[in-house]
Formats: C-alpha cells, sequence, structure tokens
C-alpha cells in the first residue's frame, strides 16, 4: 500500500510544483508580456488575425466579450452537428463507422462544446477518425480555450482600476490555444507515444491469439487526443473505456502523467490569477480552501476502497488489494481513488476505473465534489465558478463587519448579488430538477415511447437502470450532476443512449456551460466599471485565512443545504445499509 | 428625550400595541414586501387547507391534532417575525412622539402681507396655518411655532425641548445661527422668523415618517440581502419540490405537512422576520442619538465612511482659543502694547477677543477714546481693528500683518517673528497687534484639547476611518494640534472652499466622505460630502443641503453615527449568518424523520437521537419559531461594535454567529424534543 501512496502524493506535489512556474507564465501571456514561446507562435497568431480581419489592438467591454464568446461557440456546435452526422461518407473513416442519430449528434456536439464530453456513444465504434480529430479533439481545444479566455477577461477585471475595457477577447482565446495547450499537449502526447499509446489513421487491427481466435483491436490517434482530453480538463475519452483502457492509459507512469496533466491548468489557473492581478496571497488562499476542499473528499474516498466492499467480507474473503472491483490492476485501489474525485473536482470526467463500482462513500464524495464543482474546477471555468461563492461570502462577511461588502475596492450591489444568486441556484436546479423527472418516470414506470427503449425493446422507464433502489437513484442524480457540472463522466449502469437522456443532459449541459460563465464575467465586468476604493483597517481582508474560512463554509453549506436530503436517498441510505 | 436612552426594551403598553399590529400585518399585501416571511404565510395557508382536508376525510395526512399543531406553530413563527417589526415600529413611534410633543399646537403670530411689503399687521393664527415663506414674529416667552429662520433681530432661546440642553442659546438674523426650530422658547428679545417648512415636511416630520415605517424605503445593502434570503428560499422551494419524485422512486409516502416543516426550517425565517426590525431600529438608534436622518440610506452610508471631516474648534479643542501671553516687540512699552490690544477688540465679541480683555484685566472704556471706528474681521483682510483720530490699530494674522507693514515701508522685526514662530510650534496662535503700520507685540492664543478624543480617534482608526481636522489656524498651529489631538490630517488656513475641494479629492479616490457644519458657506460641502451632518443650530441651506441634523449641535457625533451605521449592517450580517447555519441542525432532525419509516438504516443520522420522526418534525419548527423572538432584543439593540479591525471582527463574529449557529439547534432542538416526547 505506501508505495501508492507515495506515487499518489508525487502527482500532487509534482502538480504544484509545475503549476506554480506555469501560472506565471499564463499571467504573462494574458497581460502581453513577451515570453519565450513568442518566436513560434507570435508569426501564426498575426496570420489567424490577417486571415480573420480582426484587430488585436481593439479593446472590448465584458457584454462584447460575451457575444464573441457565445457567436463562436454556436459556429463550434452547427461544425461539430454536420461531422458526426455525416461521418460514414466523409474521410478518414477506415472502419465504416456509421453516421449519428439525431439525439446523440445534439448529446455530443454539446458535450464537447461544453468542456463535458459525456459519452453516450462509444468511441470505437460511434465515431469515425475525421470526427474523432476535427469535430470532437477540435471542440476539446477550442472549448478550454474559450472556459480560459473567460477567465482571463474576470482576471482583467478584477485588477485594482476603473475600466469598461477589458482587453481583447480572440486574443485570449487564441493565445490560450497556442500558449498554453498546444505546447503542453504535444509535450504530453510525446510522452504517451513512449508509453506505447497508438497514434495512427489506419483501421482496426486484426490479430490471432495463442488459442488461434481472431481478435479485432481497435486504434487511431489516440496520444494526440488522451493529452488534450486531459490538459483541457475535458475527459472524453478516445475509447469506450476511457483511460481504464490499455492502450489510452496504458501504464502507472502514464497514469501519472495524464493525473498531473488534468490538475496542471486548474492550479495553475489559481496562480495566474495571483500574479495577473498581483493577489498572490489571494490567490494562495483560494488555492488552499479548494486543497482543503479536495482533501476531505479524497482522504474517505481512499480509505474506503483501500478496506474493500464489507458484503465480500463477510463472505470470508480477503481483499488485500482494497475493492478492486471495475479497477485496473496496474493502477490499483488508491491511485484509482485518488483519481476519481480528481476527475469529479475538476470537470475532467474521465476514469480509469468504473464509478460505479465504488463504495458508497466513494460514490457520495465524487457527486458532492461535482456538486461543489470548484474545488479547482474545469480550465479557466473552474475558477469563474469559485468566484460566484466568493462574491456570496464577500457579501456575507463585509455585513458581518459592518460595511457594505466589497470585493478587490469594488462594491457588491444588489445586481451583482442577483446575477450571483441566479448562478448559485441553477446548479442545484438542473441537478434536482432533472433527477426529479427521471425519478418521478421511474417511480411511476411510465412508458415512453420513441423516448426510450432498453436493450429488450421495451419502453418502461424503470428499465434504464440496471440496479435499483438507492444505487439506481444514484445512477440517475450522478447523470444530471455530471451534466450540470460539465464533468463529463458517468456512474454507468445507466442505459443513457436514447433520446430522453440524450436530449435532457443536452439541455442541462447547455444552461451549465453559458450561464456560469456568463454570470462571472457579467459580474467581474460590473465590478471593473465601479468605482475602486482603497482599502482601510475597516475593509474586509480577503486574503486571510479567516476569509478562506468563511469561502469554504459558505460553498459546502449551500451545497450541503441543497443536495443533502437526494445525497440521503442515494449513497448515504446505500452506505449505512451495507454497514 | 435624553431620558428616554435608558428605558427598557418592552414598555407594556409598547408591547400589546405591538402584539395588536403583529395580527393586522397577516395581511397577504403587506407580507408580500418581505419574499421570506411571504412563503410561510403561503405554507401556513396550505396547512390551513390541510386540516380542513381531513376533517372532510383524508386519512393519507396523519392526525388532525398533529397537522393543526403544525398549523398553529407556523402561525407563530408568523406573528413573531410580525412582532419584531412591530416592537421596532412601536418604540420608533414612542420616540416619535415625544419629539412630536414638541409641536403641538401653538398660536403663532403671522406678519400679514400685503403684495410684496410687510404692514406690521400681526395676527393671531394657529401653528398648522403657517406655510413656507409666511413670516411671525416671537417676542419672550412664546413658543416657536414651527421651524424658520431669522430674518430680524436676535433673541436667546431655551432649546431643551429638542435637545436636552437647558442653557439657552442665541440665535440671530444674518449668521450661521440663524435657524430656529418648532417648540423651542423664546427667552428674551423679539425676532422675526420666516417660515421655512410646511407642515408635515420638516426634517422631523420626515424623521417620524421614517421610523414609523410608513415612508420607509428599502436601502441598498437591504436590497441586496432580501435578493440573496430569496434566493436562499428559492433553492429550498426546488429542494422541498423535487423531494416528492424522490420519495416516490424510495416508495416513502411523505406527508403535506412534513414538506411543509421541511421548507419553513430551511428557508431563512430567523433573519427573514427580523430584518425591517432591524432596518427600523437602526434608524430608532440614530434618533436616540439625537440625530435626525433623511433617510435610511444616509445611517448605512455612515457605516462605510473612509474620511471625517471635523471641525478643531468645539469638536477637537474646548471651545475656544484663549489669550495666554503678551509678547512685547523688542524696545516696545509694554502698557501701550495692551491698551492697544484691548482696544482693537473692543467690538471682537469673538470668545477670542474677549479673552484678550480679560487677560489685561483692564476695562476698555477707561481707556476713552472719541468716535472709534470699528473695523470688522474679514476673510479678506484677515484682521480687524479699531480707527480713532489719526491712530489705526490693527490686530490678525501675522502674514496679513506683515504684508501691512511692509507694504507701508516698514519693517517687521525679527524678534517678533522669532515669537510668532515659538507660539505656533507650541500650538498656539499669534495674533499680531500693529499701531499705524508699526508692529507692537504679538498676542499669544492657545487652543486647550478636550480630554478622551485621542482615545476616540484611535476607536476610529481602528474602524478604518481617517479623521482630518480642519481650522483656519495656520499650518504650522494645526500641525502641532493635529498631533496632540492624534487625527490623521489637517487643512490649515481653511476657506470654505478648502473643505470641498478637500471632499471632492477624496471622493475622486473612491472614499467616503462626512463633514459637519452649520454655516451658510458650508451648505456645498454639506451637499458634495457623502454624510453631511448639519447642526440644528445651523442656517436653514445648510440643514437643506445635509442629510442628517445633529438636535445636540454636538460636533462629535459623527463617531456615533458611523458605530450605528455599522451596527446596523453588522446585525444583518450576523443574524443571517446565524440563520443559515442553523439550517445543519435541522437537516439532521428532519431528514432522518422523513424516510426513517422506510429507510430503517437512515436512522444512524438521527444523530440528535429524537424521540420519533414527528417528535423531531415539531421540535425543528418550534426552534424555528422561538428563536426568532429570543432574538428579538439583539435585533433591535444591533450588534456591538467592536473597533478591532476588520480580520478579528470577522473571525470573532464567525466564532460567535456561524458556529454558535450551528451549534446552538443541535442542543435546541434537543430539549424541545425532551419535552415534546412528554406528550407523544
Amino acid at each position: 500500500m505506501y508505495p501508492q501512496i507515495f506515487g499518489v502524493v508525487v502527482m500532487f506535489v509534482a502538480t504544484l510544483l509545475l503549476a506554480v512556474p506555469l501560472g506565471r507564465y499564463i499571467a504573462k501571456v494574458y497581460g502581453g508580456q513577451r515570453v519565450w514561446t513568442d518566436f513560434i507562435f507570435k508569426p501564426i497568431e498575426k496570420l489567424f488575425f490577417k486571415v480573420s480581419r480582426i484587430d488585436p489592438a481593439i479593446e472590448m467591454g465584458w457584454k462584447q466579450s460575451l457575444v464573441a464568446l457565445l457567436t463562436i461557440n454556436l459556429i463550434w456546435f452547427l461544425w461539430a452537428m454536420f461531422c458526426l452526422m455525416n461521418q460514414s461518407w466523409l474521410p478518414l473513416n477506415p472502419d465504416h463507422n456509421a453516421n449519428m442519430t439525431p439525439d446523440l449528434a445534439w448529446n455530443t456536439a454539446i458535450s464537447f462544446l461544453v468542456n463535458c464530453n459525456l459519452q453516450d456513444y462509444s468511441g470505437e465504434t460511434g465515431v469515425s477518425y475525421f470526427s474523432q480529430v476535427y469535430a470532437l479533439m477540435f471542440l476539446q481545444f477550442v472549448s478550454a480555450g474559450t472556459g480560459m479566455a473567460a477567465a482571463a477577461v474576470v482576471f482583467n477585471a478584477l485588477k485594482d482600476r476603473t475600466t469598461e475595457n477589458l482587453g481583447n477577447f480572440y486574443i485570449y482565446f487564441l493565445k490560450s490555444c497556442t500558449r498554453i495547450l498546444l505546447p503542453l499537449c504535444m509535450l504530453i502526447a510525446t510522452i504517451h507515444l513512449f508509453e506505447g499509446t497508438p497514434m495512427t489513421f489506419k483501421g482496426i487491427d486484426t490479430l490471432t491469439s495463442v488459442q488461434g481466435d481472431t481478435m479485432h483491436v481497435s486504434r487511431g490517434p489516440v496520444a494526440a487526443f488522451v493529452a488534450i482530453k486531459h490538459v483541457g480538463t475535458n475527459g472524453g475519452g478516445f475509447f469506450g473505456a476511457n483511460s481504464a483502457h490499455p492502450f489510452e492509459n496504458p501504464t502507472y507512469l502514464s497514469n501519472i502523467v495524464q493525473m498531473i496533466a488534468q490538475l496542471l491548468i486548474p492550479f495553475a489557473m489559481m496562480f495566474a490569477f495571483g500574479f495577473y492581478c498581483n493577489k498572490k496571497r489571494l490567490a494562495w488562499v483560494f488555492w488552499c480552501v479548494m486543497t482543503t476542499g479536495f482533501l476531505i473528499l479524497v482522504v474517505p474516498t481512499i480509505i474506503a476502497e483501500v478496506q474493500g466492499n464489507p458484503y465480500i467480507a463477510h463472505m470470508g474473503i480477503s481483499q488485500p488489494g482494497g475493492n478492486m472491483e471495475g479497477k485496473e490492476i496496474r493502477f490499483g485501489a488508491i491511485a484509482s481513488a485518488f483519481w476519481s474525485i480528481a476527475t469529479t473536482v475538476i470537470s475532467t470526467g474521465s476514469v480509469n476505473a468504473m464509478h460505479d463500482s465504488f463504495m458508497p462513500v466513494s460514490g457520495m464524495n465524487m457527486l458532492l465534489g461535482m456538486m461543489i464543482n470548484s474545488f479547482y474546477g474545469g480550465v479557466g471555468v473552474g475558477f469563474l465558478n469559485f468566484f460566484i461563492y466568493v462574491i456570496l461570502a464577500v457579501f456575507i462577511g463585509g455585513l458581518m463587519v459592518g460595511r457594505t461588502p466589497e470585493f478587490g475596492g469594488k462594491k457588491i450591489e444588489a445586481r451583482e448579488m442577483k446575477i450571483a444568486m441566479i448562478i448559485a441556484l441553477f446548479h442545484p436546479f438542473l441537478i434536482l430538477a432533472g433527477t426529479a423527472v427521471a425519478s418521478y418516470l421511474a417511480a411511476h414506470d411510465t412508458n415512453m415511447g420513441w423516448w426510450f427503449a432498453d436493450a429488450a425493446g421495451k419502453h418502461n422507464a424503470s428499465g434504464w437502470f440496471n440496479n435499483p433502489s438507492h444505487h439506481g437513484f444514484s445512477e440517475m442524480l450522478y447523470q444530471y450532476t455530471s451534466s450540470s457540472a460539465n464533468n463529463g463522466s458517468g456512474f454507468e449502469g445507466l442505459a443513457d443512449n436514447n433520446p430522453f437522456w440524450n436530449i435532457s443532459t443536452g439541455i442541462v449541459l447547455l444552461f451549465s456551460r453559458f450561464l456560469p460563465i456568463i454570470g462571472p464575467v457579467a459580474i467581474a465586468g460590473l465590478l471593473a466599471g465601479k468605482k475602486f476604493i482603497p482599502a482601510s483597517s475597516g475593509t474586509l481582508k480577503t486574503d486571510t485565512g479567516t476569509f478562506g474560512m468563511l469561502v469554504f463554509a459558505v460553498k459546502v453549506i449551500i451545497a450541503a443545504l441543497a443536495f443533502f436530503p437526494a445525497l440521503a436517498l442515494g449513497p448515504i441510505a446505500e452506505w449505512m445499509k451495507m454497514h | 428625550m435624553k431620558s428616554n436612552r435608558k428605558e427598557g426594551l418592552f414598555k407594556k403598553e409598547l408591547v400589546l400595541e405591538a402584539i395588536k399590529q403583529s395580527f393586522i400585518k397577516l395581511n397577504p399585501k403587506y407580507q408580500f414586501r418581505n419574499p421570506v416571511m411571504f412563503t410561510v404565510e403561503i405554507g401556513t395557508l396550505v396547512m390551513a387547507i390541510v386540516c380542513a382536508w381531513i376533517l372532510a376525510g383524508e386519512k393519507s395526512q396523519g392526525s388532525f391534532a398533529y397537522n393543526l399543531i403544525i398549523f398553529m406553530i407556523l402561525l407563530v413563527t408568523l406573528l413573531f417575525a410580525n412582532l419584531a417589526e412591530a416592537l421596532a415600529e412601536a418604540r420608533g413611534k414612542a420616540q416619535a412622539a415625544s419629539l412630536r410633543k414638541t409641536r403641538e399646537e401653538t398660536p403663532a403670530k403671522k406678519i400679514q402681507l400685503v403684495g410684496d411689503i410687510f404692514v406690521n399687521e400681526v395676527h393671531i393664527v394657529p401653528s398648522s396655518g403657517l406655510v413656507k415663506g409666511d413670516y411671525f414674529v416671537c417676542e419672550t416667552g412664546d413658543i416657536i411655532p414651527t421651524d424658520g429662520e431669522i430674518v430680524e433681530g436676535i433673541a436667546t432661546i431655551d432649546e431643551s425641548a429638542i435637545t436636552g440642553e437647558s442653557a439657552p442659546v442665541i440665535r440671530e438674523s444674518g449668521g450661521d445661527k440663524s435657524s430656529v426650530t418648532g417648540g423651542t422658547k423664546v427667552l428674551s428679545d423679539k425676532i422675526k422668523v420666516k417660515v421655512t417648512t410646511s407642515p408635515g415636511e420638516s426634517f422631523l416630520d420626515k424623521m417620524i415618517a421614517l421610523v414609523e415605517g410608513a415612508s420607509r424605503q428599502k436601502t441598498p445593502n437591504e436590497i441586496a440581502l432580501t435578493i440573496l434570503l430569496a434566493g436562499f428560499t428559492l433553492v429550498f422551494i426546488i429542494v422541498c419540490v423535487t423531494l416528492q419524485p424522490f420519495a416516490s422512486y424510495a416508495k416513502t409516502p411523505i406527508p403535506i405537512s412534513a414538506y411543509i416543516s421541511l421548507f419553513v426550517c430551511l428557508i431563512p425565517t430567523t433573519i427573514g422576520g427580523l430584518l425591517s426590525a432591524i432596518g427600523i431600529s437602526g434608524m430608532d438608534r440614530a434618533l436616540r442619538a439625537n440625530v435626525i436622518a433623511k433617510s435610511g440610506k444616509a445611517v448605512e452610508t455612515a457605516g462605510d465612511l473612509d474620511v471625517l471631516l471635523l471641525d478643531k474648534t468645539g469638536t477637537i479643542t474646548i471651545g475656544n482659543r484663549k489669550a495666554t501671553h503678551f509678547h512685547t516687540a523688542k524696545g516696545g512699552d509694554e502698557q501701550h502694547f495692551i491698551k492697544c490690544a484691548v482696544l482693537s477688540s473692543m467690538a471682537d465679541e469673538t470668545p477670542e477677543g474677549k479673552s484678550i480683555i480679560e487677560l489685561a484685566g483692564v476695562a476698555p472704556h477707561t481707556y476713552g477714546v472719541d468716535n472709534p471706528k470699528f473695523i470688522k474681521f474679514t476673510a479678506e483682510t484677515r484682521s480687524s481693528g479699531i480707527d480713532f483720530g489719526t491712530t489705526k490699530i490693527r490686530k490678525g494674522a501675522y502674514d496679513a500683518m506683515r504684508q501691512m507693514v511692509e507694504q507701508a515701508g516698514n519693517t517687521f522685526p525679527s524678534t517678533t517673528t522669532d515669537d510668532v514662530n515659538k507660539i505656533s510650534t507650541n500650538g498656539g496662535t499669534p495674533l499680531v497687534v500693529i499701531e499705524n503700520n508699526v508692529v507692537l507685540g504679538v498676542i499669544e492664543l492657545q487652543d486647550i484639547i478636550k480630554t478622551g478624543i485621542l482615545e476616540r480617534f484611535e476607536r476610529l482608526r481602528k474602524m478604518g476611518v481617517k479623521t482630518v481636522m480642519v481650522t483656519g489656524d495656520n499650518p504650522l498651529t494645526a500641525k502641532y494640534i493635529a498631533e496632540k489631538a492624534g487625527v490623521d490630517d489637517y487643512i490649515a488656513e481653511a476657506k470654505p472652499e478648502d473643505k470641498m475641494a478637500y471632499i471632492r479629492k477624496e471622493q475622486a479616490t473612491g472614499k467616503l466622505v462626512a463633514m459637519m457644519g452649520d454655516g451658510t458657506n458650508d451648505a456645498p460641502a454639506l451637499a458634495q460630502a457623502d454624510v453631511g451632518v448639519a447642526m440644528n443650530s445651523g442656517t436653514a441651506a445648510a440643514k437643506e443641503a445635509g442629510n442628517m441634523v445633529d438636535l445636540d449641535n454636538d460636533p462629535t457625533k459623527l463617531i456615533e453615527i458611523v458605530e450605528i451605521g455599522k451596527q446596523l449592517l453588522m446585525t444583518r450580517g450576523t443574524l443571517t449568518t446565524f440563520s443559515i447555519a442553523n439550517d445543519v441542525a435541522k437537516y439532521f432532525a428532519i431528514v432522518p424523520a422523513l424516510f426513517i419509516a422506510s429507510i430503517p438504516a437512515l436512522q444512524r443520522i438521527n444523530i440528535m437521537n429524537l424521540h420519533s420522526p414527528a417528535s423531531a418534525i415539531l421540535s425543528a419548527i418550534i426552534f424555528n419559531a422561538i428563536i426568532i423572538p429570543l432574538l428579538i432584543p439583539l435585533a433591535l439593540k444591533g450588534v456591538a461594535y467592536k473597533p478591532i479591525g476588520a480580520s478579528a471582527l470577522l473571525r470573532r463574529n464567525l466564532l460567535i454567529y456561524g458556529a454558535g449557529g450551528v451549534l446552538i439547534p443541535f442542543i435546541g432542538i434537543k430539549l424541545i424534543d425532551l419535552l415534546v416526547a412528554l406528550w407523544m
């Protein structure tokens, strides 16, 4: 067990050590300062702006930035829909995979557009190489870039000055892709090539086993895909089994690299905020708050997985490796447990073990990670989600010290509170309302008609989960939580490739992606336009441990209050029955 | 009025009136203003319907008695919340009533106006018959019928009815002390007064309306907080509504009463019920401090102040400077110098002038001068004096005098310059006396700094408020006094426009500035300041320009006002925290109660080990109801403000109201459950 724990600690510490300099680099990139990548990318970026006729010198306000963001996102969505629904005749389809159905294409296009990667299809049979590379991998880059660019707009707005101009969104976006994502991905893809991950456009390989059986082995341009899947906290796997697949995540080393790759930018964005706004202490306070939350989730999960399944223990079977159901031997229980929490607190959603088979406590912690959705969070958007809780905490804390609440010298007033509250509300609303509809249909075993059919062709709603009772409830809750958190991991066990789940989670995905981007950018933009008030000794200081505790308490209490009854009926009930 | 301050929070008649009001306030039209309590009212109505439904024969919702008890508890919750507001209003009204006593109907001697000319015809009319722009006269013994400005005459006035101060004050036309207030009494002389406010529109009337709640508008912070609370309420609507299909999936039927109880427990009823009481009592506290605020916003803004402009005289130093020493110029005749000093101060009615005569110890008229012509002090010449025969005596500021002497071709003696510098560095004010442009000597005036002022400024500094002393003194003197009194900055040789410029400068950097003033020339600065406190004795223009009026004319009042503003915000913040923190324990009471019947394993989250599901739910909603009246005293008095710095204050309040808010309901609900279990 000890080497495994050591492995986990190494992953975490290495990420932190890499994230600080990366944060400084990101701050320089967004600040328009000279960086060492200039000599390669500056000409390329100039070419982009020349071709697109965008003037990078024009400063944009928060509304213009949002319009630009939403417009380019709409175009990408249409492009992805086109690719997925026409892939059978498009090039690079050696395995002759069929076109996607409209509802699956809608779900897939949206979920990659919104950095979620909820995959209701299986990569081997569901998509062509053309779709993988030019629709899905392309979206994995630009969706990560979108989130980072939105965060950059907020960084700019939080500087100590009054302005309406928040920089040029297109520059933030382009530089996020070229200066940050691309170099990191190249590095990580190269490491994967050495570890044995395939990178080819050839179709299914056939080989004959020792016994003489014929085996079909899927392959493809996997190494490139895996890199951006983690660096951009996308999480969509090339293969159906995601990072549990031996091609996608072949070794313990590749596992470490993928883990670091997904934690890296979420960490670095916090430090980038500190360097960019010259609020380093505040950035560390934020990072510590997030880390506290992460550890509170990760430690019990590791313990639960190491202890193993009590039902199996009752049968007198020893579990030296802990709960190994659904886990890969090459990673072990501890690294898998660590991964499961990391992938859910961040919005990656890639898996290296089957979440459905984890202990109930672990399942609850994964759900909590996504319900809170800002213990690190996805690239860029994690900071934006966290920012909403900071605004709420500042408001309550500001009142408690007897001053009109202010953050970074800007007053928080009714308008900002309204936006923050709507954003904070929407996440529980989407999760609970979605789960409520599904529960209602399942409880009444409604005949779903076109909307749903199980493998046997029956249309009864109760057919969509493999496990009844509390675990079935957890599966439905997990699916909507994963959608609303733009996470993309699945509890599995749920028959989700059908119009009901594809369409309903697609709607949840759209709202839960764009509202939490629009809200924080709007708040930051409004704050940026306000008069800057220098701090006095009566001002609430945000870069202190006390304020960190307050933010933590606000996050945890809001999540606990909104989700406690649902969790009680799902994983908590299952856990209590088990022990 | 000052005696009112020490009275207890709850007088019997106040409470009775408040109880009556709390029933009247059940009107949904009224409740609608408060989204949190409005949803409780809807819940109560639903429970009433459920009770009726059970009576009609419905079996699935539990016993009638149980549902009725829940209905009653919810109703009591509503009444408690209304009671808090009604009590705050009743206290405000009582306060207002004692002020209103001063404005009872009094006969007014109105001057009849024919066209644009006065005819000295005086009619007796009731005070309510006076409108803005009317003129009236008041003589010895008359009660002044309404607020106004003296246009003619001078009088001593007893303002004790308003300020509680028994010493009479002098009010006269033309100066900065020309305002008279209705209800005060003329002790001597006769004045002609122009009415400045119509009946029902005076500051006092506005204030009365504010504390009575009739015209109370929500302040910006209150609106933002209401949004937060409405948001939390919405979250819990979502939680409770979605729980129905969840429970139906888990095959756990939940009666309506349990949904309603869960909902009412979770929404922030504690702060929701106390919110308006907190706002009203903030205004009330201002009124108790004898400050009339024109809006709730002004009181709230006071808590955010960054900079206070304080006049030196009367605020930092006791009253006025006193002459302490005569420094004769080298080679001069001391007796002659003193004589000239006294002569130049003969017509000087200022306390400084009087103190010179006092120090000399001679009565001016014993000198006997013919046909004296007195030169009044002006801001331009910065000197005053007397002319008789060919003698011209002037007394004034050093630089003004030096200019005068040197313009006449004379030299200013260096020994006198040394004296001037010495006096200035010691915090004194030098007044140079010259006769026919020849320097005779310097009079030393000294300031006496008020005791305890140093501590008050220290307290303000810890609150994050910068103090600025405004004085007409030269920079050296100002610096000395500023250091001695512990103010952070000073404006020396201040002219009215300097104050304005300083306020603008600070506001440009985003700071909120408060000042106090009384003169007409203060009016623009009072209007410019974020909080402008006009003295009640000040001119009508000053009172119009500011957003608060201090009835006591006490320049240190600003400090109290800042604390009242901070208390107001803190009380809201801490009770919000408390209210939300309470939910943790309520969840642990109610959630197991909802599911235990069908999922017995969940008994393990019944960590309080409550008696039964029914007793758990009852205990939670009873706790939820009685916490409101228990916190009414805190809401009315306000959370104590301690100037210990923002971070320490946050830690303290988080510990008391955050951690306390999590723990207290665990204990409270358990205790109530032990009691409730006796009957179940």
